[in-house]
């Protein structure tokens, strides 16, 4: 393996990203450090308002204002995305990182053909002729399991599996190096859902990208990711690669999650839930932000913010329980 | 593309929606289009010269002169079919050039937002703040008399009805999970705006159009009839309407009368034509 291959395809380095509301900020993304690797799936899960869509967007920097991106770096394939002009930056968004959206609805213009958002794709970052393009259109139309007839099909004319299917084409048409899912599957049902789950995986082997999942249902990480990353009021609390995870999750946070699943064996228990409600973001309790919620709390919890630390090799996690 | 998927859109509504509205928009656009055949046929279907002396002065309507003639002898029906053509060129002018300019700078303004949105919709909020008809006078007397600085006058006025519109549709538009979709694949901003955020605004706009057409042609006769218009002798309907007027105390009603129904029709030509249109294009509106 060359060097080269060696570095991280993408790096967050103490990523901060605040929105500036009228009624404070709201620290989304507070110091968020994690790496991960070339044709890698990261799982990033969190409960809503958790911070997971907003640090998924920032990474293409498409945070919408009053947002915006106040500290750290975001290194992708060793190019520092923060520090790019607005015009390079578009360079990257699509030809190097793709992203597909939760709602398959709402996301292709419902008057252009489905076909031409790929093309107008292709074209514009490549330059290559209409023809070429269609061609490659068809193809990928094919790859990801739509007739290459649907290419004159309004986005109406589809169902929403078809919808995330082509969203899904087109964040692959300039075949990237990371391709973003935020919540892909939150707005299908549970067949559709797994369809496009099984086509992720198999995509991905044809591709060789990396992916990042984000999503608040840690079984649909159990099935298709390397790595998971927990995000709990803004923080990385856990980051592991998945087996470690689902065998012995570190953080309080990760284990009161993964309890909550339900288990249709256990049919007479009671739905376990986490107690209390996810903090505000706009003041975030003081010290570790899970400790009001925390059964293991200790007085020092609700005083200093626990550091990250390395528990194994390639396992973080934000927690004093973990601190020597 | 675009032309063709508004008018395929009118045709699946029109199937489906049978109000009253429905045939208001026939109405309407049978209306205009009369109006627009008879200006195209002028110089065919005018039995006189328009500006020529035909008969004595002031003759009643007769078989002979079926609106009767005006204070110089002129035929009034020739004169109502070739003022069409006045009329309708002035629209035509006013209001592609508003259209052409209001719809881009609402488009950008909407789009880009910030500080060069402010500076534009303060600008443009403080033309729409004039009386229509104001604004025209101020700038017909600007311009001088004619047909093109009468055109010039009411694409003034009517450029922030567009902009406005624009705008507005813009702003909702660009909130959809699809533009940001676009910029996730690394669109270009005049991509976006073209592609992307334009063409779901379009089919709001023939509503506009229509409805800003019918109240030019009334601002364009109230220029007319005060002067600021068409010079003599021309034929204009609300020149016309202007010199017929101090005959009617002599209970002669023709020279004013027959222009100012023309001016009347035309007008509701274009006000049914584009309600009818908002009741089909805008499915938002219809009531069950």
């Amino acid at each position: 393996m060359t060097s080269m291959n060696r570095k991280p395809l993408l790096s967050l380095e103490n990523l901060k990203v605040y929105y500036y509301t009228d009624e404070g900020v709201v620290k989304a993304v507070d110091s968020v450090s994690f790496n991960m690797d070339r044709g890698e799936t990261v799982g990033l899960v969190g409960e809503s308002g958790s911070g997971k869509s907003t640090l998924g967007l920032s990474i293409l920097r498409l945070i919408p204002p009053p947002g915006k991106i106040v500290g750290g770096k975001v290194f992708f394939d060793g190019i520092d995305l923060t520090a790019l002009s607005e015009d390079e930056m578009r360079k990257v968004r699509g030809k190097r990182i793709g992203m597909v959206f939760q709602d398959p609805m709402t996301s292709l213009n419902p008057l252009m053909k489905v076909g031409d958002h790929i093309v107008e794709t292709i074209v514009s970052h490549e330059g290559v002729p209409r023809e070429k393009a269609v061609e490659r259109a068809c193809s990928l139309l094919e790859d990801v399991g739509i007739l290459p007839e649907r290419f004159n099909d309004y986005p109406h004319q589809l169902s929403g599996g078809m919808r995330q299917r082509i969203m899904i084409a087109l964040a692959l048409c300039l075949k990237p190096d990371l391709v973003i899912a935020d919540e892909p599957t939150s707005a299908l049902d549970v067949i559709v859902q797994y369809q496009i789950l099984e086509l992720m995986r198999k995509l991905k082997q044809v591709y060789g990208m990396g992916l990042i999942l984000i999503t608040h249902d840690v079984s649909i990480v159990a099935e298709v990711a390397d790595r998971i990353a927990i995000m709990y009021a803004g923080q990385l609390v856990e980051y592991s690669d998945v087996n470690s995870f689902f065998n012995s999750p570190l953080h309080p946070y990760s284990e009161a999650l993964l309890e909550s699943i339900p288990n249709i064996q256990l049919s007479d228990q009671k739905l376990k839930y986490i107690p209390g409600i996810p903090p505000s973001l706009i003041n975030p309790p003081k010290g570790c932000r899970f400790h009001v919620r925390c059964p293991y709390a200790e007085h020092r919890c609700g005083e200093v913010e626990p550091q990250t630390v390395e528990f194994e090799r390639g396992r973080f996690v934000k927690c004093f329980r973990y601190v020597e | 593309m675009l032309f063709s998927s508004i008018i395929s859109s009118i045709l699946r509504r029109l199937k489906f929606r049978r109000g009253v509205k429905y045939y208001f928009t026939f109405i309407g656009f049978a209306i205009v289009l009369s109006f627009v055949l008879m200006a195209l046929l002028a110089s065919f279907i005018s039995p006189y010269n328009p500006v020529k002396r035909a008969g004595a002065p002031l003759e009643s309507p007769s078989f002979k002169f079926p609106m009767g003639t005006d204070g110089l002898g002129r035929d009034i029906l020739s004169r109502i079919i070739h003022g069409t053509r006045i009329v309708l060129r002035i629209t035509l002018l006013s209001m592609t050039l508003s259209f052409l300019i209001g719809v881009p700078i609402g488009l950008l303004s909407g789009y880009l937002g910030g500080k060069l949105d402010s500076v534009i919709s303060l600008f443009m909020d403080s033309l729409y703040a004039f009386p229509g008809l104001v604004l025209a006078i101020a700038l017909a007397v600007m311009l001088g008399p004619g047909e093109i600085s009468m055109g010039m006058s009411l694409t003034v006025v009517y450029i922030p009805t567009y902009f406005r519109m624009v705008r507005g549709e813009a702003l909702s538009v660009k909130e959809n999970l699809f533009v940001e979709a676009a910029k996730a694949i690394g669109a270009k901003d005049r991509t976006v705006m073209f592609k992307y955020i334009l063409p779901n605004i379009i089919p709001s706009l023939p509503i506009i159009l229509s409805l800003n057409a019918a109240d030019a042609v009334l601002t364009a006769a109230a220029l007319s009839f005060i002067g600021l218009g068409i010079t003599a002798p021309t034929p204009d309907w609300g020149f016309d309407l202007r010199m017929g007027y101090p005959y009617l105390t002599s209970k002669i009603w023709w020279p004013s009368t027959f222009p100012g129904l023309m001016i009347v029709f035309l007008t509701l030509g274009f006000s049914l034509f584009g309600e009818g249109l908002t009741e089909i294009l805008n499915p938002r509106l219809v009531r069950r």
